[in-house]
């Protein structure tokens, strides 16, 4: 009836996964109990879970990134701390435990943070930026939300209900097959991923086809802002690798449960196929990752030194040759194993070509500093240590290229400083720079300022002190995923990274404070006009937050800053435009389809994982159900009519026009 | 000049953190050396452009602050062919000359060329299981677990397979690590050139006892090489013995003498059979004990 499901799931015999589950399942309640004793439950129903609006699906996708940064970080100090104390001995982690949380560790991290953080942005100001109304398919927009949502609960049932991964956050065969791990963990991992990479598929193809067919009126390809380009190589990006990933796990699956032989040690399977697989989609993810965060820079840097980006047609090219270098490096992962001269040198030149578009993107925001008026506002902050922490993270990267480095630092505490490196100094810092940098157009006031520099330089001072003695004991010869060890000469640079954690975890702290205070005061941050940072770009020419349908008439587009000029010309005359003739708007209506997908495809992972058979094709035809039912609608629009848009954008003009008295034109 | 002085501070950041006498900047055999050589080059190379590039970051974000009425505002300077040029050419430059370090230190530091040496070269074959090391010394008739005792000076042909999951073989002093699969044979060439005990490791997770799943690599004088050789103890390593080892455990260094010179070749053909994995637990659902 159950399946392998019973009473042995529940680690009642473990203190620490037991009480730390039972922690979450309490704060869960209560806030669930709270919402509905509120009574906000039609509220969140009507305006975010059913809600098709890009801007509102971003604001959550960010928001389920933050939660399980959280998680995530836990993980972290976890390790951090179960490192600093085992030396000669256990430590207070045994290893079947120490194992689930660094595989847990990576995997949220990537995928259920990073992914949802880049991808929430993407979501929110894209359309915006191009001024549109909406993406191309906004009910596909939600399920491509939930999907991952779906999976990021069940890592998290993981932890109280059987188990997670022990074998990394890319479970390499043969230890990931069930010979040697035939438990549920790594049903757990694979079905996650499954799940959130089908929802991340579809919002490829969604922002593709946003991008490349519905922009505003004369917004031609070399007039979009760079991060819609940076937006359209990720999702390109996303298209071409994800269905590797997805066929890869599934492969993976086939051989754990119904006995196929493709990465086993029998049978002629092949465990250097995974490799190869698994990377061809890896090495894309780091891009997909890292490209639209280089896009955010670019906004960040042009807006606060007052300057259009230098270089504009360069950074495109850069962009695009990033997009297409990205597929030709996979095999730099595994360097060490012995592929021969000619192959590890040809990987080893592409992976090194690929610095030569970023450097030329580093170089084009100093020029776009240079002759500007830098703003050292929080997100410029950001920036500033992104460029300095990332040029770092280039040349080690560069270094692990070099095959004969390579086989020397391999698999090392130098490889993992080095991947935070890039993805904390790059993405991560880049996330946080887009989330101040359009939180004030996302909810209508800013965030606090004072706060905002406090957690970036906290963040910043921990990842230098929690990574450069990882680079160190890298080279130490120190590996990677150890749960203990015995040499002394470790010792000092592990705790010494272990109280890195600790500045990383005031950095935190002073994020969450940072949006209590921003919250309290919000009256007195509160973003009238919609154009808080004196911005050049389409979407601080709405207000903030901008309407459902982002812009009362959409904007003609006859240049690159098309918004800059118009604000230019306004503050020479001293006058707004007039007032344009308002018509009515059809914009699509809620759709549930998303959250019941994302309800039957969570109860089907589930009933996989524990193989309960009669649930998992009760779940199926669910969901199956719910897209037939999405299909044979017969409303999809609904009319917002033309008095109402006037209301709104005469609110908003009055806010600009008074605003105009003050600004001084450039 | 400038290359020179990034030089002598890469050196001297190289040697800062090479203070203690282990791990992969402290060498005691020619690849080691030389991965060592190419790791110094390479970040010369790269600081020479890269230590210039964050300072100009410092300065041009610091002298253009909105508030310094001195610098001048240029906000028309969005594009210029001069500084496009330089702009791809700094990176192209430097890319291309790591390209040449790459691709002739490729070829050179190949783990399957041989490595020169005085003496008969040592052949040595490597079985990594869980969550231990066989080795094997065909030609010497031994059976090592734990312990890789090498003579110092001589060239060492390693071959290595895996009796279970994946996982690499590496002597961070010695230089280049290796992946070890099952059915599969990898090779790699080394040298020791100063006798004395290193710390010798798995490099890849493994399972659970991942952490204990290190040895000790032993150089020692061709003659303490013979003596140690000659101190086999105890029954010969046979298939019998090889089935008990790939059961999942740890386990203190043993010598014995070897009983059967096609075991790898056996164990690679998978006529013997891979490790068993762990024990089937009384309940096999998500039991975490």
């Amino acid at each position: 009836m159950l399946g392998k499901l019973s009473w042995d799931a529940i680690p009642l015999d473990e203190p620490i996964p037991l009480v730390a589950s039972g922690v979450v399942v309490f704060i869960l309640l209560a806030v669930l109990v709270y919402i509905a004793v509120k009574g906000w439950v039609p509220y969140l129903w009507r305006e975010w879970i059913t809600s098709v609006d890009h801007k509102r699906i971003g604001v959550m996708y960010v928001f389920l990134a933050s939660i399980m940064l959280l998680r995530g970080f836990i993980d972290a100090l976890m390790m951090r701390s179960q490192q600093a104390f085992a030396f000669q001995s256990q430590g207070y982690l045994p290893p079947d435990h120490y194992d689930q949380i660094f595989s847990a560790h990576g995997t949220i991290m990537i995928f259920f943070v990073a992914m949802p953080f880049v991808i929430g942005l993407m979501n929110f100001v894209m359309p915006l930026q191009l001024g549109v109304r909406d993406v191309a398919f906004p009910t596909l927009n939600s399920v491509g939300f939930w999907l991952p949502a779906s999976g990021a609960l069940l890592v998290n049932v993981s932890l109280l209900v059987g188990e997670f991964a022990r074998t990394g956050w890319l479970p390499y065969p043969p230890l990931s097959e069930l010979t040697y791990s035939p438990d549920v963990g790594v049903d757990y991992y694979l079905w996650s991923l499954e799940i959130s990479g089908v929802g991340t598929l579809l919002t490829g193809v969604n922002l593709v086809t946003t991008v490349l067919k519905i922009r505003a009126p004369g917004m031609n390809y070399m007039r979009m802002p760079i991060f819609c380009w940076t937006t359209l190589a990720s999702n390109l990006l996303i298209i071409a690798a994800f269905p590797i990933l997805t066929a890869t796990l599934a492969m993976l699956l086939l051989d754990r449960y119904l006995g196929f032989h493709f990465f086993t040690n029998e049978a002629g399977g092949n465990v250097m196929m995974f490799m190869n697989l698994i990377w061809a989609w890896g090495h894309p993810e780091v891009y997909i990752l890292i490209l639209p965060a280089f896009g955010i820079y670019s906004e960040v840097v042009s807006t606060f030194s007052g300057k259009p980006l230098f270089g504009y047609r360069s950074m495109v090219l850069a962009t695009l040759a990033i997009c297409l270098l990205s597929f030709t490096v996979w095999l730099h992962h595994f360097f060490t194993m012995g592929a021969g001269g000619d192959v590890n040198a040809i990987f080893g030149t592409a992976s090194a070509l690929i610095g030569i578009p970023t450097g030329v993107k580093i170089f084009n925001w100093l020029f776009t500093m240079y002759g500007g008026r830098v703003r050292f506002t929080t997100p410029m902050i950001w920036s500033l240590a992104f460029m300095i922490t990332f040029v770092i993270g280039g040349l080690t990267g560069v270094m692990l290229a070099v095959p004969p480095i390579d086989f020397v630092l391999h698999n090392s505490l130098f490889l993992v400083a080095h991947f935070h490196n890039v993805i904390i100094g790059g993405v991560l810092f880049g996330a946080f720079a887009g989330y101040t940098y359009w939180f004030p157009k996302a909810f209508g006031f800013s965030l606090h300022e004072g706060w905002g520099r406090r957690a970036c330089y906290f963040w910043i001072a921990g990842f230098y002190v929690t990574f450069m003695p990882l680079y160190i004991v890298g080279l130490m010869g120190m590996t990677r995923r150890m749960q203990h060890y015995d040499v002394p000469e470790w010792r000092p640079w592990i705790l010494i990274s272990g109280f890195g954690a600790l500045l990383v975890l005031t950095g935190i702290i002073c994020q969450i404070i940072q949006l209590v205070v921003s919250i309290r005061e919000r009256e007195s941050l509160r973003d009238l006009v919609g154009d808080p940072w004196d911005g050049r770009t389409l979407e601080w020419a709405t207000s903030s937050p901008p309407p459902a349908y982002n812009f009362a008439v959409l904007p003609e587009v006859d240049e690159e800053e098309t918004y800059w000029t118009v604000k230019q010309a306004a503050a020479r005359r001293a006058a707004l435009r007039e007032a344009p003739e308002y018509v009515d708007i059809e914009m699509p209506r809620n759709s549930p389809t998303g959250f019941v997908v994302a309800f039957f495809a969570t109860i089907m992972g589930f009933s996989l994982i524990w193989q309960i058979w009669w649930l998992v094709a009760v779940a199926f035809v669910g969901s199956y159900a719910t897209f037939v039912v999405f299909a044979w609608r017969d409303h999809d629009e609904h009319t917002i009519p033309a008095n109402e848009v006037a209301r709104l954008d005469t609110a908003n003009r009055e806010a600009r026009a008074l605003a105009l008295k003050s600004y001084a034109p450039r | 000049m400038r290359k020179r002085l990034s030089f002598a501070l890469a050196v001297a950041s190289v040697l800062a953190i090479s203070g203690c006498d282990i791990g992969v900047l402290d060498p005691k055999g020619p690849i080691g050396v030389q991965e060592r050589q190419i790791m110094i080059d390479s970040v010369a190379i790269m600081l020479a452009i890269i230590i210039p590039t964050i300072v100009a970051i410092v300065v041009c974000a610091w002298w253009f602050r909105a508030s310094n009425t001195k610098a001048r505002f240029r906000p028309h300077l969005v594009y210029s062919g001069r500084i496009e040029l330089v702009v791809w050419a700094i990176p192209a430059l430097t890319v291309l000359l790591l390209a040449g370090v790459i691709w002739e230190s490729s070829h050179l530091l190949d783990p399957g060329e041989p490595v020169e040496g005085v003496g008969e070269p040592i052949d040595i074959q490597v079985v990594s299981l869980d969550w231990k090391w066989l080795f094997i010394y065909p030609k010497q008739k031994l059976a090592s677990v734990n312990e890789l005792v090498v003579p110092v000076g001589a060239p060492l042909r390693l071959s290595l397979t895996s009796g279970s999951v994946m996982t690499v073989f590496f002597v961070p002093q010695w230089g280049s690590m290796i992946y070890t699969m099952n059915r599969m044979t990898t090779r790699l060439n080394l040298r020791a050139d100063e006798a004395g005990d290193y710390h010798g490791l798995a490099a890849h997770i493994s399972g659970d006892g991942f952490s204990d799943m290190h040895f000790v690599a032993r150089a020692v004088t061709p003659d303490a090489f013979a003596d140690w050789a000659k101190g086999a103890k105890g029954a010969d390593f046979d298939a019998a013995a090889y089935k008990d080892l790939s059961k999942q455990g740890t386990v203190t260094p043993s010598l014995q003498p070897l009983a059967d010179a096609t075991l790898f070749d056996d164990i690679v053909s998978q006529k013997l059979p891979p490790g068993p994995g762990p024990e089937p637990t009384p309940h096999p659902s998500g039991s975490r004990s």
